[in-house]
């Protein structure tokens, strides 16, 4: 009697066993963390690639940090990033093991936002330099109406916050004490659109029209100023795999350079690298 | 000797089945005794053990950068290069929101503690009670949510009236309470009851034109304001006084419910009325517990983190000037959450413990206004108890 039973569960967990691994070794999973910037590419990539070859992806949205932390603990496939890895976290990936590779799979450009009720059109980027150092405090400073402004930044978390600081801030000017900090670009778009005296950025496939982007340096941010470098504020976006990349994460990864891939790219508002 | 033997034997036989089922007894006993020390002391060495590995963490910022950066200098750079860890202007926001929200929720939850108990009849505190209550049930993300997206531009855009109907809403009762009761005072050892009767209706006037004459131009210079941002101190303080509040109401109102019948009837029955009894008897009494509610309450307040993080705005300066509610601040908890996920060892030590400091500084906080009011309640009871 119990013999019959203990054949019964062996079977049913060979069976189990078997048809596990056949789903596992038929389609796989690949695992996705970092940048809010990257992560709308990365779920359109997903979503794509799910019904390609039938493999899940997960994305998670937590900054380029914890994209660059989850890979050199290993509980990443792949890392996006809005910023290239700095050398600390490269020296951390050795130590343990990783090998970080970059690849490049869309441009960025950066838009600084105001309220659409802000008669302010265009701004230099020593003046948005300026407003971010609290050197300029009022609208009517530079050209706009007379109230006072407010400055909202990303977390010290994010990609999207190291590249303003590189592009607009450089070395050595700190950003204003007051500016006020929000954690995502959907959490800026929304202070900004909500705020009349507010100004923010965020990443060019953010903008719609809840918001006004500004012209920097007299260039509209758009796509073909991004991609033939006249808008002053763009950058590369990444994602990084340990070890160059092989298999299915090595299909994700050249999605960019596909046809179908730019399709997806400059329909969410980003650019194409290739 | 074999008769007296029996005798007991019978005796103790009507409480006591057998020997052997007594010794189960005992150890069925020391069982039950052992698991509940067993978790109680669980519950302790958690605590301990929370409190030694954070400071553990937060030991080596204070080798690495002294105290003096932290504690007195504004500038948090913790990102930039050279770094600046000085938390001087976050320690205040965070003192800032909690006092903010105290100020809010202590008078409105005792008040509503009071009506519950005392005031309203059983029927209606029967429904009232778990209304209040539920509010501790929504839970801290959608409180967020709530002031990022609905009060903070209901600020921007109605700030100043907002503020103007909050004043009058709040201060025009007491001013009318505060006439009524000054006025009858001030006429009170009048002998000739013509006199006293005119002079009680002057008053009454006069006092009311200097009252309205204050309400009128107070709510004009409010509803001047303009609020610039809606992320601010204020928004951070009325949502978290919300979260305060069910705390406070409900264990303030079971400390009053303690207060028992004999007191209240014996107040009654020496003739005070029911506004003498509450003041002067059930307040007292319940004194003990009305501090706990009040420092639970302020205790969520400071711990709070998400309500902080989405509607504070974060900017990490001390507003100007210093009582500003109307400008953003960041606090303790915020940064922690906020910078958590870059800071790792990777990204340079001092970084990574600079959080932990900055969470030993709120346990250390939470545990010396627990103790504080630990005393002040014991030394309360001993007051009452006539010791």
């Amino acid at each position: 009697m119990i013999m019959k039973h203990f054949r019964k569960i062996l079977l049913s967990a060979a069976l189990f066993g078997l048809m596990s691994s056949g789903t596992a070794s038929a389609a796989g999973k690949l695992v996705l963390d970092g940048s809010t910037t990257v992560g709308p590419i990365a779920k359109a990539f997903a979503s794509h690639f799910y019904k390609e070859t039938g493999t899940q992806v997960t994305v998670s949205e937590s900054g380029s940090g914890n994209g660059a932390k989850s890979l050199i603990n290993k509980t990443c496939d792949i890392a996006d990033m809005s910023r290239p890895m700095k050398d600390n976290e490269l020296a951390a990936a050795r130590s343990k093991g990783v090998n970080p590779v970059e690849h490049v799979v869309a441009l960025d450009g950066l838009a600084m936002v105001v309220h659409p009720s802000n008669r302010v059109n265009a701004l230099s980027k020593a003046q948005v330099r300026g407003i971010y150092m609290g050197k300029y405090t009022n609208w009517s400073q530079i050209g706009g109406p007379n109230a006072p402004i407010i400055m909202i930044q990303r977390e010290s978390n994010s990609g999207t916050q190291d590249s303003f600081k590189e592009l607009v801030m450089g070395k050595d000017n700190p950003i204003s004490k007051r500016t006020e900090t929000q954690s995502s670009n959907g959490a800026i778009k929304s202070r900004v659109a909500s705020t009349p005296a507010a100004i923010g950025f965020i990443g060019l496939g953010f903008v719609d029209n809840s918001v006004k982007a500004l012209l920097i340096d007299g260039v509209d941010p758009d796509a073909k100023t991004v991609k033939n470098g006249t808008y002053p504020l763009h950058r590369p976006l990444f994602m990084y795999t340990n070890g160059q990349a092989t298999g299915s994460v090595k299909q994700f990864i050249d999605l960019p350079k596909t046809a179908e891939g730019k399709k997806i790219i400059s329909e969410i508002g980003f650019v194409n690298y290739y | 000797m074999s008769s007296e033997d029996t005798a007991r034997q019978v005796r103790s036989s009507a409480f006591v089945v057998s020997a052997r089922k007594r010794k189960l007894q005992k150890i069925s006993k020391m069982a039950g005794e052992s698991t509940l020390l067993l978790i109680a002391s669980f519950v302790a060495v958690v605590v301990l053990f929370i409190f030694f590995f954070v400071a553990r963490d937060a030991v080596p910022f204070f080798q690495i950068r002294g105290f003096s950066e932290f504690f007195t200098s504004t500038n948090w750079y913790p990102a930039d290069d050279p770094p600046g860890f000085g938390s001087l202007a976050i320690i205040y926001g965070s003192l800032m929101v909690t006092v903010g929200s105290a100020l809010i929720a202590i008078p409105m939850g005792i008040t509503a503690a009071i009506c519950l108990s005392d005031v309203l009849p059983f029927s209606v505190r029967q429904y009232v009670k778990p209304i209040i209550e539920m509010l501790a049930a929504i839970p801290s993300v959608a409180f967020g949510f709530f002031a990022l997206v609905i009060l903070a531009p209901l600020l921007q855009n109605f700030g100043g009236p907002i503020l103007m109907w909050t004043w009058w809403l709040i201060v025009s009762p007491f001013l009318l309470l505060a006439i009524i009761v000054v006025s009858e005072l001030l006429t009170a050892n009048i002998a000739s009851e013509k006199k006293r009767k005119i002079l009680h209706a002057t008053s009454l006037g006069v006092f009311g034109l200097i009252a309205l004459a204050l309400l009128f131009f107070v709510g004009r210079k409010l509803q001047g304001i303009e609020i610039l941002t809606g992320t601010n101190a204020l928004n951070v303080s009325i949502i978290l006084s919300f979260m305060a509040l069910p705390t406070i109401v409900s264990v303030s109102e079971d400390a009053l419910q303690a207060v028992g019948r004999e007191l209240r009837e014996g107040s009654y029955a020496l003739g005070a009325t029911r506004a003498e009894t509450i003041v002067k008897t059930i307040l007292p009494a319940a004194s003990s517990g009305i501090l706990a509610a009040v420092i639970l309450g302020i205790m969520r307040s400071l711990g709070e983190t998400m309500v902080v993080w989405m509607a504070s705005g974060n900017s990490s300066h001390i507003p100007d000037p210093w009582f500003n509610y109307l400008e953003s601040v960041r606090t303790l908890t915020a940064t922690i959450a906020g910078d958590m996920g870059e800071a790792d060892q990777v990204t340079g030590s001092a970084r990574f413990h600079v959080l932990f400091a900055m969470g030993l500084l709120l346990l250390v906080i939470s545990f010396v206004s627990n103790f504080i009011s630990e005393r002040i309640i014991v030394r309360q009871r001993k007051v009452l108890s006539g010791q």
